[in-house]
């Protein structure tokens, strides 16, 4: 579903590149932490999968797209294929939750019959469903992070990029959001993590890859967040 | 495509900031207008030199001596100069008017000025040979042909009066021109600059479109549209501008002139004035957003 072959990003402001080398296979279904300290190159990861960058070295493929090489035209397609989750949400002020998900849909030109059935039942999926009305500003952090997770996931993507989905909750409210995501990962989207929160990796007990100064320093099927330090 | 969010984002995009929204149709609308008066400048030129320079004469008055005793101009000099005129190539035909004839004109001309008829004798007005032109605005080479022979007292040409009359509407014309280009330019960056302001208070819209893999027709087509919208209710007020300045002002300055300017009729203004301003405001707040749209804002 999703491979990086030997791929290296050098920022054109930086001298250190960000990413160097990196090469990851990432399977259909499948449930990926990526971890490491800040500035190791998690969110220039991400990017380079959206093509909101592209690599300087390497090649990175996602689905069937060749990502750095496809033409500029191509690349909502590509988007379209994947949801993106972030720590500080994105949602629209002025936008009740409901219009908030029912956006991804109209901007890429679903009919609005489609947009009337499917926005209430991805709400019921990640829990929302009494909510659709209300505005953000009404809203906990957690049901935020949900209903940015329910605009992400309404067009049934075939990857999740969430890049510190939990980065501005508390534990309980966490704890959660990773049911959710889980959720969303058995229904066959491979859910790809960037995450500093220990506890959430423990816990789970899922694949987790580790940067270091944008370098792959570990690769484990079943990782703690940790080991040996 | 939808439609609808489209249009409801152009919607809000206008409404966003009015202000702005305002100044930006309101320029177009005094750039449109004045090239609207410019066009019709141009109109009533036309006009003018077809109504005119159908009728536009040489005169070739003749002397006292002619005036006075070769009253069929048949004697010489005056058959030898009206054979000459008749044989010019440029020469369509020519009249002789004697003392006689010249006066009854006189007195149809001035009909309604009694006093003045009362004044004229048939002696005080001079014989004249009138040569019409194949081309009017060649009577140049007649002119300086004939002025000074023999039996020749001056040649008069009508226009050399139009010209100057001509001269004077066309620098009315251009400079009305000018007006409306440094206006023009003046709504360019307007639109140039609202449509960045615009994209830039939509930032966190545009970055979600972006994200969730929206073309770049859905994230800039609002701005587009705004842009053009804004144009074509700015061509739309410059000619409802145009209209009232008909009926208000030019109609009766133009009535003033005893229709030696002719009335500016609504059809005029309407056709083709009307569809070129709508044609260009479309077309330059296109460009402009679409250049703009390419250099500031990134997809
Ligand atoms: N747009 C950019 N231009 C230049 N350098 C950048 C840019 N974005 C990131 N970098 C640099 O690339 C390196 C990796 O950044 P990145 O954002 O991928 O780290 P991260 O692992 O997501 O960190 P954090 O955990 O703090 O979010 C850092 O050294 C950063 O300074
Ligand atoms: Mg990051």
């Amino acid at each position: 579903m999703i491979r990086l072959d030997s791929v290296s990003k050098v920022y054109k402001t930086s001298t250190r590149p960000a990413l160097e080398g990196v090469s990851v296979d990432v399977d259909k279904g499948e449930f990926v932490f990526l971890i490491g300290p800040s500035g190791s190159g998690k969110s220039t990861f991400l990017r380079l999968l959206l093509r909101e960058e592209a690599p300087s070295k390497g090649r990175v493929m996602v689905s069937n797209f060749d990502v750095a090489k496809m033409p500029r035209r191509k690349v909502p397609r590509l988007r379209q294929t994947i949801g993106c989750v972030f720590q500080d949400f994105r949602l629209l002020a002025n936008k009740t939750v409901a219009e908030n998900v029912a956006f991804a849909l109209e901007v890429i030109g679903k009919p609005k019959h489609t947009i009337t059935k499917v926005v209430p039942e991805v709400l019921e999926l990640v829990g929302l469903e009494g909510k659709a009305d209300r505005m953000p500003n009404e809203l906990s952090g957690g049901e935020q992070q949900r209903v940015a997770i329910a605009r992400a996931f309404v067009n049934r993507p075939l990857v999740l990029l969430a890049d510190e989905p939990t980065g501005n909750l508390d534990p309980d409210t966490s704890q959660d959001i990773m049911l959710l995501l889980e959720r969303i990962n058995r229904t066959g989207t491979t859910v790809l993590m960037a995450t500093h929160d220990h506890s959430i990796v423990d816990s789970m007990r899922r694949r987790v890859v580790e940067l270091h100064l944008g370098k792959v320093i570990r690769d484990d099927k079943r990782g703690v967040y940790g080991v040996g330090r | 495509m939808r439609a609808s969010f489209v249009f409801s984002e152009v919607i809000t995009g206008l409404r966003r900031n009015v202000t702005m929204t305002i100044a930006m149709i309101l320029t177009t609308a005094i750039s449109l207008g004045m090239l609207g008066g410019g066009l019709l400048f141009v109109r009533t030129i036309d006009k003018m030199k077809v109504s005119y320079l159908d009728d536009v004469e040489v005169t070739v008055y003749l002397t006292e001596d002619i005036s006075a005793n070769d009253q069929n101009c048949t004697g010489e000099p005056c058959a030898s100069i009206r054979q000459s005129l008749e044989n010019n190539q440029a020469v369509e035909s020519v009249v002789y008017e004697d003392r006689a004839e010249a006066y009854e004109r006189f007195k149809r001309i001035f009909e309604g000025q009694p006093e003045l008829v009362e004044l004229a004798r048939p002696e005080a007005l001079p014989a004249s040979l009138h040569v019409k032109l194949f081309d009017p605005a060649r009577s140049e080479v007649l002119l300086q042909e004939y002025t000074g022979q023999p039996g020749v007292a001056n040649v008069d040409d009508q226009n050399k009066f139009l010209d100057r009359f001509f001269n004077l509407l066309n620098a009315g014309r251009n400079g009305t021109f000018i007006v409306a280009l440094i206006a023009a330019l003046a709504a360019v960056l307007l639109i140039a600059n609202t449509i960045q302001v615009s994209a830039y208070t939509r930032r966190t819209e545009v970055g979600i479109m972006r994200l969730v893999g929206a073309t770049r027709w859905y994230t800039q087509l609002p701005f587009l549209l705004e842009a053009v919208v804004a144009g074509v209710l700015g061509a739309i007020i410059g000619l409802g501008g145009l209209v009232a300045l008909k009926y208000v002002v030019l109609d009766r300055i133009l009535a003033a002139t005893g229709g030696a300017i002719p009335k500016i009729e609504l059809i005029d203004v309407l056709f083709p004035v009307a569809p070129i301003l709508l044609g260009v405001s479309i077309i330059i707040s296109a460009v402009t957003g679409y250049v703009t749209l390419r250099l500031y804002v990134r997809h």
